[in-house]
């Protein structure tokens, strides 16, 4: 039992509960016998980690409380948050797996596509050829009032309906026009007509559809060969932002546009084509696009569907390519325009100089 | 100054276990701290748990005479936080370093190793009154936590008078202490 008054004794000693007195004779005390200091220090530090603990208890039952009032009032959510952080969870957890699932449903969806594009019948998605096939009957109309008129002028005209409209440039002052393949391509008889309005049968001597190029030959007897083509062909790469311009046939009469080069590749990297912008219409398909210094750089040919101002043109070295195949296959010996007389000129007189040369191409 | 203020008095509140104190606390920043445990492979239930912690630090902090605030309590628990739940993180092997910078931190290792230090002697405490079982838990708390006398006691507890509670008291206390250094020897 003297142990119990002890510790009692040590606890009123810690908690100040002694008077002096007996403080001091406690004391004294523990200076004379080292055993009772050795319990004394022993049991203050034991009763100060009891301390410790019952504060700390205190304040978790407070945090605690303070918690769950607040769960109450809605400020911390607990269940609903749960789902939510689930999802957020698994989706920090899984997300590299994610992604590299994600990216290999990319490469398989993009190479299936590629692989069936390539293998079906070239069918362009999500781009537009812009072939004008919406000719309709107000423009029937309005054309045959025009052969009328026309008539009276021109001798030669072949008696025609079209079902779609296109624009092309001439390539060789001999008669080779340089358009789409899409345009071409599925077209039974093909007309071209100048800005006069002059109308000259035309066959494809070449097309691919691969590039997207063809080149037609005014097959009829009347079309006198042309003089001072004024443009030339680029055969180096345009450069990004480089200013272009158009002159094409969106509607019957001809139209200008102009725009910028956006891009050194076209559709899906296609590297044959620049992605420009300008406006284009349906009709624009085989205008030439010029540079400032008359170059012509590239063949517009499709546009994207569901972008504004996503315009794909082929690069002009691929005509270059196409009149290798031509000479090659048929041995016709096409010759581009070597002089440049657009250069250092106002874009309206260049326009007065072009506007000879690119014709309407039109078939059914 | 008047933030600064606030916050002292905040302090001073936490450390006095005041409810209120505790209160604004968790309201102006729990928020935050559950965001940033969410947003970093945690559910709600880490933050309250990490929370709950960096609360108990700030408290500590808060008591110890030779605290000076030196930062914002906001930035103070949000560094403790994310010190705190990157190496739950690690030790859970969910560590993920893309863990978000977002706001300024201060150091706070040293007061983690202390708590952790702390919460080991915490929960020494506890196992060993877990330990002496029934009634003598009881008693114990009731008179070193609670604070009761022994009159009290001896009333709750059923004890003819209060000397036989002191007894009894007096025995449940030897075998805490012996259970409690056993463990503390152990563990040293």
């Amino acid at each position: 039992m003297e142990e119990n008054l002890l510790l009692d004794a040590i606890e009123r000693y810690r908690n100040g509960e002694m008077d002096d007195q007996e403080k001091t004779f406690f004391e004294e005390l523990r200076k004379n016998n080292p055993e009772i200091d050795q319990v004394a220090v022993e049991h203050s530090f034991f009763l100060g980690e009891l301390e410790k603990m019952s504060e700390l208890k205190t304040l978790k039952n407070h945090l605690d409380e303070v918690e769950s009032n607040l769960i109450n009032e809605g400020i911390i959510s607990r269940r609903e948050g749960k789902a939510k952080a689930k999802i957020v969870y698994l989706w920090n957890r899984y997300r590299r797996t994610i992604a590299v699932a994600a990216l290999i449903a990319g490469v398989v969806s993009i190479s299936t596509a590629t692989f069936v594009s390539n293998y079906s019948a070239k069918t362009n998605v999500g781009i537009t050829p812009l072939v004008d096939n919406k000719l309709n009957q107000f423009e029937h109309k309005l054309n045959q009032i025009e052969h009328k008129l026309n008539d009276a002028a021109v001798v030669n005209k072949p008696k025609f309906e079209a079902n779609f409209r296109a624009t092309g440039f001439l390539a060789d002052p001999s008669g080779y026009i340089i358009t789409n393949a899409h345009v071409v391509d599925n077209a039974r008889n093909l007309i071209v007509e100048n800005k006069k309005g002059e109308q000259y049968f035309a066959t494809a001597v070449y097309s691919n559809p691969t590039t997207d190029l063809a080149i037609l030959k005014i097959t009829d007897t009347s079309f006198k060969k042309v003089s001072g083509l004024p443009y030339t062909f680029s055969q180096t790469g345009a450069e990004l932002a480089e200013p272009i311009f158009t002159l094409g046939y969106p509607r019957e009469e001809v139209v200008y546009g102009e725009g910028y080069l956006s891009a050194k590749s076209g559709y899906f990297g296609d590297t044959t084509s620049y992605q420009i912008s300008i406006s284009v219409n349906p009709g624009n398909s085989g205008g030439p696009v010029i540079n400032k210094n008359g170059e012509v750089i590239g063949i517009i040919s499709s546009k994207e569907t569901n972008a504004d101002g996503v315009v794909f043109a082929i690069k002009s070295k691929n005509i270059y390519n196409a009149l290798k195949e031509v000479k090659k296959d048929k041995n016709v010996s096409i010759k581009l325009p070597s002089l440049n007389s657009l250069k250092g000129i106002n874009r309206v007189q260049q326009i007065k100089k072009l506007e000879d040369f690119v014709y309407k191409v039109k078939g059914n | 100054m008047k933030v600064y203020d606030q916050e002292k008095a905040l302090l001073e509140g936490l450390a006095a276990n005041d409810t209120n104190a505790i209160e604004t606390i968790y309201r102006e920043n729990y928020a935050a701290i559950q965001a940033f445990i969410v947003k970093n492979n945690g559910y709600p239930d880490d933050a309250r748990d990490i929370f709950q912690e960096a609360m108990i630090i700030l408290f500590e902090k808060a008591k110890s005479s030779s605290f000076i605030l030196s930062c914002q309590i906001k930035t103070y628990l949000y560094s403790v936080c994310r010190r705190l739940w990157l190496k739950k993180l690690q030790k859970q092997n969910r560590y993920n370093p893309s863990i978000e910078m977002i706001q300024e931190t201060v150091p706070v290792e040293e007061e983690i190793e202390w708590h952790e230090k702390r919460n080991d002697d915490f929960n020494q405490m506890e196992n060993a009154l877990l330990k002496i079982g029934e009634p003598c838990k009881s008693l114990l708390e009731a008179f070193y936590i609670q604070k009761k006398t022994m009159p009290e006691i001896a009333s709750t507890f059923g004890y003819t008078n209060a000397d036989n509670a002191k007894t009894q008291k007096y025995k449940c206390l030897v075998r805490l202490k012996k259970i409690f250094f056993a463990q503390y020897k152990n563990t040293d």
